[in-house]
């Protein structure tokens, strides 16, 4: 049942998917965790009166409240670099979407087998998530605030920093399923077997638990959240490289914020628990079943992130680097020694 | 590291058994909770009781109440006596934007015709409205709760 549609109107639908799902799955993670998980974690309600059912309603209220605010730039603030940064940080997010699969056709981008870049899910997702970087240095920079350009320096200090476990986590599932294509990691561990028992197929977070590990830290820390949220130590540089943004920029950063946590949880969710697959449900039935699963299992990781998020007081800056250099990186690498002699051996 | 780890997983049991345990907010005003029978909501005036002595303005440190009153004469009580003088209130407003809710006002009067009212809930829009007069204060009355039994042993200072 193959309906033809051009290239152009594609596009078109593809962009509007993304262009409206990044905003929702901030909006929804954020409701969730931010405003309702982490109020009962503090013996407290969170909203209960917006939209009459405990409060749904109030990030949207909220959204809509700083997008009727004032635009205010900083007299010597670099104003088209000041303007930029906070849609390059959302641009991040968007091109990380674009590649989670959330069923077995359903994605909007494939990059497998396109030639050069034969099945480069992975390698494309990572790599385009460090682009919120140059974002965060473009604020900070452009912000002419000596606390906002601190701020911006302990980010990139931080994000570069925790790119390499991030990646080097991935690796030891990469060597696993031994594809770098998202579908075909989804693939392995929904046609795996554990012991000759396929009932729950090969969820790779069973031997790779310390890659999954790895990964939770090091998301954590690119996404700069608790303990790893010196870049935005609200106490003391009160939004960090954000200080001086107000109104629909500030929005953007915050739904780059959270789309980014939740495009994080959705590739632990695929690398590591199997995305959209269940393994006993195949063909049309997964297409419809597939964004489901993925939500669901986007949820349990948000859940496991934000969980860690509301718990841990804040790192030092010195603690926070020595922990991705002297011990995420030599753990990672000892992972990818293990899991390279294991799969060579069996 | 061992005991860094213990405790770093005994604080995320924490939060998740705080998150688990329903939260003790009172949702007001979709619910209400009584408060407390002495506990201070407004004061209310029972204007039988008021000689017009002006000690309670007096000793208002905010100067909140204002009292104006005259002077009667009322037929003696035995024949052949002195014409007696009352004086009776003209005006008693208590300015609820000053009041600090102190109580100086109702301990400080001796013929008792100040109480406290555990009623709380009469903001207004409009804050000329605060001023409650007289006819108000008195129906305040209505709301003061009957006075708690004395503690066992208790000295018992004089009639309500």
């Amino acid at each position: 049942m193959a309906i033809d549609i051009g290239w152009g109107t594609t596009l078109a639908i593809k962009t509007v998917i993304v262009l409206g799902i990044v905003p929702l799955t901030a909006l929804i993670l954020g409701y969730t965790f931010l405003l309702k998980m982490m109020s009962h974690m503090q013996s407290r309600l969170g909203p209960m009166d917006p939209g009459g059912f405990h409060g749904w309603y109030q990030l949207i209220g909220d959204g809509l409240k700083f997008l009727q605010k004032e635009d205010i730039m900083p007299d010597h603030a670099d104003r088209r670099v000041f303007a930029l940064a906070p849609a390059i940080v959302v641009l991040s997010t968007f091109l990380v979407f674009v590649v989670i699969p959330a069923g077995p056709r359903i994605r909007v981008a494939s990059l497998d087998s396109r030639g050069l870049f034969d099945g480069v899910g992975v390698f494309y997702a990572l790599a385009v998530s460090s682009l919120s970087v140059v974002g965060v240095l473009m604020a900070g920079w452009a912000s002419s605030n000596k606390y906002a350009l601190l701020g911006a320096l302990r980010a990139a200090a931080q994000l570069i920093a925790y790119e390499l476990p991030l990646v080097l986590a991935v690796v030891g599932v990469v060597i696993q399923a031994g594809t770098m294509s998202l579908q075909g990691i989804i693939s392995f561990q929904q046609h795996g077997s554990l012991f000759g028992w396929s009932g729950i197929g090969f969820p790779l977070i069973l031997t790779q638990f310390v890659g999954f590990a790895l990964f939770m830290v090091a998301a954590q820390a690119e996404l700069t959240q608790p303990p790893f949220d010196m870049p935005v130590a609200e106490s003391e540089l009160v939004a960090g490289y954000m200080v001086e943004y107000t109104g629909f920029r500030f929005l953007f950063f915050f739904i780059g914020e959270f789309g980014t946590a939740f495009a994080f949880a959705a590739l632990a969710a695929t690398l590591f628990l199997g995305g959209w697959s269940v393994p006993w449900v195949h063909g049309t039935a997964a297409d419809v079943l597939g964004p489901f699963v993925l939500f669901a299992k986007v949820m349990l990781v948000a859940f496991l992130m934000f969980w860690a998020r509301f718990t841990y007081p804040r790192f030092r800056e010195d603690q926070l680097q020595a922990i991705a250099w002297k011990w995420l990186i030599p753990i990672a690498l000892g992972n990818i020694l293990l899991t390279g002699l294991l799969k060579v051996a069996f | 590291m061992k005991r860094e780890i213990k405790g770093m997983l005994t604080g995320l049991g924490v939060t998740f058994k705080t998150m688990m345990k329903p939260a003790v907010t009172v949702q007001y005003p979709h619910e209400r909770e009584a408060p407390a029978p002495r506990a201070r909501g407004v004061i209310a005036l029972k204007e039988e009781n008021c000689t017009v002595c002006m000690l309670c303005a007096r000793s208002c440190p905010d100067w909140c109440i204002y009292i104006e009153g005259h002077k009667e004469q009322r037929p003696p009580r035995r024949e052949g006596g002195r014409p007696r003088s009352v004086s009776l209130l003209d005006r008693f407003d208590i300015d609820y934007a000053l009041c600090m809710y102190c109580g100086i006002c109702v301990e400080v009067c001796p013929f008792d015709a100040l109480f406290w009212s555990p009623e709380f809930e009469y903001s207004e829009t409009r804050i000329a409205q605060l001023l409650h007069d007289k006819h108000k204060l008195g129906e305040w009355m209505e709301t003061v709760p009957e006075p708690e039994p004395l503690e066992q042993g208790a000295e018992v200072k004089g009639k309500k």
